[in-house]
């Protein structure tokens, strides 16, 4: 099944990328080469097998509801490229 | 002496008996580094003054008398995609170039607890999506034994380095083979424990349910000592196994050939190299001489694991590597900021590489409306049969043994402009992951170009012990992990 | 109106915990932005996240008490959108294998029961909080991460509301079930309760729904109510001029009372749920059911039934003290401690509790006069009169200190020895001749009067039984 450009597009704005022209046509091309090979699954038949979710077989792991010390503010806004008064800044959003 | 070139555990012996000091032992490797980094690049950054920091540190311990770790002054390289608090964690990526970690990821607290000297942290593929180390936003590491050569991928920064003797041991990460394929491409000892044995926390995750830390060392010893200190539980991780662990190190001293070794037909058909078929081949005999039984297996759906691999893997990761978007932490943006979305698109289309894009869509796309039944829900049921393909095999044998990788490492290039091409070289080392089994490389011969070929050992669930001593065994009976690659 | 109103809701309450869902860190409200942030809630690389067996536990309780079927197998997906307040860019929620299907709220409206369908309950984390400055020109917004990995019930109904009062009785109630079990504090103001609306309307008889708008992030019950009003007369506006409505989630601008377009279903979310695989599944088994379901208490609707039935407290009473849980935990102590009658507490402690309650800016969990004390005070009342007894409620409120105390060291108990008071009957009718001539010539207020001086002698600490009972015997002895 070939993937159009139209398809590219709509799954980068699910990414959140920016794609040039050339690079829409590269993956195009790329992702139909190995979307065909994936094809091969469908030789299988799996009606009737379970789905492996996880790859282990622990179950119900908890932490008990115990407060920890938080972060200091100033190592964590250190990390991020934009911030004021103790918040990390972001462009205005629009609600 | 020449330090650099003893094992990891030969240098601590002899900074516990006082023979040399851990500040000789860094000073010395230091010199390795500046002679054999130029043509290798296996670094991404180094910390030469921590480690003899750390290493004066010991060197006082051991002078008072003081107990000291297991990893006693022994230099480890990092693959660059686990949290060091204060040294920058990139995963050769140009998202994170200036991400410098606030906390230690628990493999690294757990090495550091023991002594362990860290020189710094080593080149992958771009956030550990790659066979080739190509993939590195900042350069490509070159194969120590033919330096036109790809040294595997993504742990290809972490097994040169250990083979050009730039760090006597290395943690690297592995999640469909970035451990084992670099190792056997290089020459070393690469294992992935059992999914759920070493803390995933501080591992920068790129397919949750298939990464793995593991151990790239010179001898199958010298991996046993550095599992023993990563291994075990951690409250912070989830899928951490809340088992106990067994005593690998007094383990592998007593190895027995009394072995039913699984070798699956699927891994020896079309695609091998022969002189990779040939070196496991005659690895097999050596088994067969000292007792062990080779039985005749067929892994019916192992065929299909790159397949299944590249929808769960890239799955995971499209959400995985959503967090990259500028506002917290990472690269942003110089272009102008009005809008939100604009600046997630253009933070990501700048910070991304075109394996990860590639990934992220792909992964985006077997998760989209409407796909998740044909993609994500078959491939986990694939899963399934994979999974089950094993739990027979291993009713039936001890190990199982198949090559690393369908051939010897490749030239620089050769595969970069053809994604599939590259993803059917992980085709043996896929499936551990997909089942979450325990996998070690070793080295078991060259080809006649003087490259490394690499076989693996898988075994069930948590008995990593048993595939060190099949290791062990391998090694006890031959010289190729001996071998140096003559660089300068 | 020749429509019928199809309403379902969607309510987000935060669950009561000390920590995160995933990380260790604060929950308080209210702290300064991001001083309660970790790697973890951060979603800096490599973190991993762990259960908090609390929120799981509330989640549980919860969905039990909205009378769900409790999956035995649980586990929990990852919902991906971009917004600046999700710190992973996914959320941590459930899809495919809600904690709870298929359970029932029962209201009552207008006198008539109904009851509302709940499709789901399930366990989420919480975004963290953005500010748009005020000042003008502010090209830019901030985002504190604070509330972002605190634990949230999500309960969804199915679309079986018809009316606003319908509306209001489901959210008060479904409140109420929240505090009685104790899994959140459901504070409004703090953004503890949310709602989202979805809206539709179809001609009278008609079997296929509408159109449906949803109506995002809703803080007060009050403008989920403006909300609806305003949708049902926007779309029926709409549908009489043979207009469409179209299918789009929309936001309430509380300031201008209106509702605007925030996007349509064409440009609506793909959130590409799969199974979140930093966390394991998890297994209900029966015996945990029964143990979290032993530790429901009863709730405010039979509660409020048995006050009536057997409390002999009156309905209207009955609703007041089970409103909240803790108010009627507190008169069911008092009644049990108490040999007064349980019609006499429940005026205490409506009329008198509640009152000091409310002017004091308090609830009944802080308060410092305990059923004990309260029954105390109420027990030595006929010994000091009620007017005293509420300046000694006063005071207990004040010090802490119980009823017997206070009226010892204020000394205000009341003086019913008859020679004590006769000695100052007799002092006040030589003081107040003419008003006991007045008394023998039959004017009967003359005796109030001097009732009233004695009072004023005594600080009012005279029984005022005792000592009309003596006047009278005095001056009719007298004046024979
Ligand atoms: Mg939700
Ligand atoms: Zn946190």
């Amino acid at each position: 099944m070939d993937i159009s450009i139209k398809q590219i597009e709509q799954v980068a704005r699910l990414s959140r990328i920016l794609l040039t022209d050339d690079e829409k046509d590269i993956f195009r091309e790329q992702l139909t080469g190995i979307l065909g090979y994936i094809e091969k699954l469908n030789e299988l038949d799996t009606d009737n097998v379970q789905p492996m979710a996880y790859a282990t077989s622990l179950q119900n792991v908890f932490r008990e509801d115990k407060q920890e010390s938080s972060f200091a503010r100033q190592e964590i806004l250190e990390l991020s490229p934009s911030s004021a008064k103790g918040f990390f800044k972001v462009p205005k959003i629009l609600e | 002496m020449i330090l650099h070139e003893l094992s990891a555990n030969n240098i601590k012996e002899k900074l516990i008996k006082r023979e040399i000091s851990a500040q000789e032992v860094v000073e010395d490797l230091f010199e390795k580094i500046y002679l054999n980094e130029p043509s290798v690049k296996a670094y991404l950054c180094l910390d030469k003054e921590g480690a003899l920091l750390k290493a004066r540190e010991i060197d006082e311990k051991l002078s008072s008398g003081a107990k000291v770790g297991l990893l006693a002054g022994i230099p480890v390289a990092i693959k660059d995609n686990i949290c060091t608090s204060g040294i920058k964690t990139t995963c050769a990526s140009r998202m994170l170039e200036n991400f410098v970690p606030p906390y230690d990821a628990f493999v690294v607290k757990r090495i550091k607890e023991e002594d362990a000297i860290i020189i710094g942290k080593t080149n992958l593929d771009e956030f550990a999506m790659g066979s080739s180390n190509e993939n590195s936003a900042f350069h490509v590491t070159r194969n120590p034994w033919n330096t036109d050569y790809i040294p595997g991928g993504s742990g290809g920064g972490s097994a040169a380095a250990v083979t050009a003797d730039m760090a006597f041991m290395a943690l690297g990460s592995d999640t469909g083979g970035s451990i084992r394929q670099p190792s056997a491409f290089c020459g070393n000892v690469g294992c992935k424990p059992t999914y759920g044995r070493v803390s995933r926390y501080g591992l920068v995750a790129f397919a949750s349910s298939l990464d793995q830390i593991g151990s790239i060392t010179k001898n199958v010893y010298d991996a046993a000592l550095l599992l023993q200190v990563v291994s075990g539980y951690d409250g912070y991780d989830s899928t951490s196994a809340n088992i106990g662990v067994p005593d690998y190190i007094s383990g592998i001293n007593s190895v027995s050939g009394n072995l039913r070794i699984g070798v699956p037909r699927e891994f020896f058909g079309d695609g091998l190299n022969t002189e990779v078929a040939n070196a496991v081949t005659n690895a097999l005999e050596i088994y067969k001489k000292n007792g062990a039984e080779l039985v005749d297996l067929s892994l019916p759906h192992c065929g299909y694991a790159v397949a299944t691999y590249y929808i769960i893997a890239t799955a995971e990761a499209s959400s995985n590597l959503a967090r990259y978007d500028g506002v917290r932490y990472g690269h942003r943006s110089q272009l102008s900021e009005d809008n939100i979305i604009d600046m997630y698109c253009r933070v990501r289309a700048e910070g991304f590489g075109s394996e990860v894009k590639r990934r992220i869509l792909l992964g985006n796309y077997v998760l989209s409306a409407g796909f998740y039944d044909a993609y994500y829900l078959k491939a986990s049921k694939v899963r399934s049969l994979i999974k089950g393909d094993f739990e027979d095999a291993f009713n039936k044998v001890d190990c199982i043994i198949s090559p690393t990788c369908p051939s010897p490492a490749f030239k620089i290039g050769e595969k970069i402009t053809d994604p599939l091409e590259m993803y059917l070289s992980d085709i043996y080392t896929i499936p551990a992951n997909l089942v979450g089994i325990p996998g070690i490389s070793i080295p078991c011969g060259f080809t006649t170009t003087g490259l490394p070929i690499g076989m693996q050992i898988m075994g069930k669930h948590f008995e990593e012990e048993k595939i060190l001593k099949v290791a062990k065994l391998f090694e006890n009976e031959t010289d190729f992990h001996l071998k140096k690659p003559e660089l300068i | 109106m020749k429509y019928e109103v199809v309403i379902g809701l969607e309510t987000h309450a935060e669950l009561d915990t000390e920590s995160k869902l995933f990380c260790g860190c604060c929950t308080k409200f209210g702290s300064e932005p991001n001083t309660q942030t970790c790697p973890v809630c951060l979603g800096l690389p490599g973190v991993l996240p762990v259960m908090n067996k609390k929120a799981f536990e509330h989640s549980l309780k919860a969905a039990l008490t909205l009378n769900c079927e409790i999956s035995k197998f649980t586990n929990f997906d990852r919902k991906s959108y971009y917004y600046p307040d999700l710190p992973k860019n996914y959320q941590t929620s459930q899809n495919y294998f809600n904690i709870g299907n298929n359970g029932f709220v029962d209201i009552v409206v207008k006198g008539k029961e109904k009851r509302i369908d709940i499709h789901n309950v399930h366990l989420e984390e919480e975004a963290g909080k953005l500010v748009h400055p005020e000042a003008s020109g502010a090209n830019y917004s901030l985002v504190d991460f604070n509330r972002a990995g605190v634990p949230l019930l999500e309960i969804v109904t199915q679309p079986d509301m018809r009316n606003v009062e319908e509306v209001e009785s489901y959210m008060q109630a479904l409140r109420c079930i929240l505090l009685y079990i104790g899994v959140s504090d459901c504070k409004m103001e703090e953004g503890s309760l949310r709602f989202e609306a979805s809206i539709s309307l179809r001609e009278k008889g008609s079997e296929t729904l509408g159109n449906r708008v949803e109506i995002k992030n809703l803080n007060s019950m009050k403008a989920v109510l403006k909300v609806i009003t305003y949708e049902i007369s926007r779309q029926s506006l709409l549908l009489n001029k043979g207009e469409d409505v179209l299918l789009e989630t929309r936001l309430w601008d509380d300031v201008n009372s209106v509702s605007r377009r925030m996007r349509s279903k064409e440009e609506s979310h793909d959130y590409r749920y799969f199974p979140e695989p930093d966390l394991v599944p998890f297994w209900i088994e029966q015996e945990w059911i029964d143990e979290t379901r032993a530790t429901i208490p009863e709730l405010p609707v039979s509660r409020r039934r048995r006050f009536v039935d057997e409390l002999f407290v009156s309905d209207y009473d009955a609703g007041i003290l089970t409103e909240d849980k803790f108010l009627a935990d507190y008169f069911e102590e008092c009644v049990k401690i108490s040999q007064n009658s349980p019609k006499e507490l429940s005026n205490w402690i409506i009329n008198d509790v509640l009152r000091e309650l409310n002017e004091r800016k308090t609830n009944v969990r802080d308060f410092v006069v305990s059923p004990e004390m309260l029954v105390e005070l109420v027990n030595i009342k006929p010994t000091i009169g009620s007017s005293i007894a509420k300046e000694v409620f006063s005071e207990m409120m004040n010090t802490g200190k119980g009823a017997q105390s206070i009226v010892k060291e204020k000394d205000l108990a009341q003086m019913d020895d008859t020679s004590e008071l006769n000695a100052i009957i007799i002092k006040v009718i030589e003081e107040n001749p003419k008003a006991a001539e007045d008394y023998g010539q039959g004017k009967k207020n003359a005796l109030a009067f001097l009732i009233g001086q004695t009072m004023k002698a005594t600080k009012g600490k005279a029984n005022p039984k005792i000592l009309t009972e003596l006047f009278k015997q005095r001056l009719s002895a007298s004046s024979k």
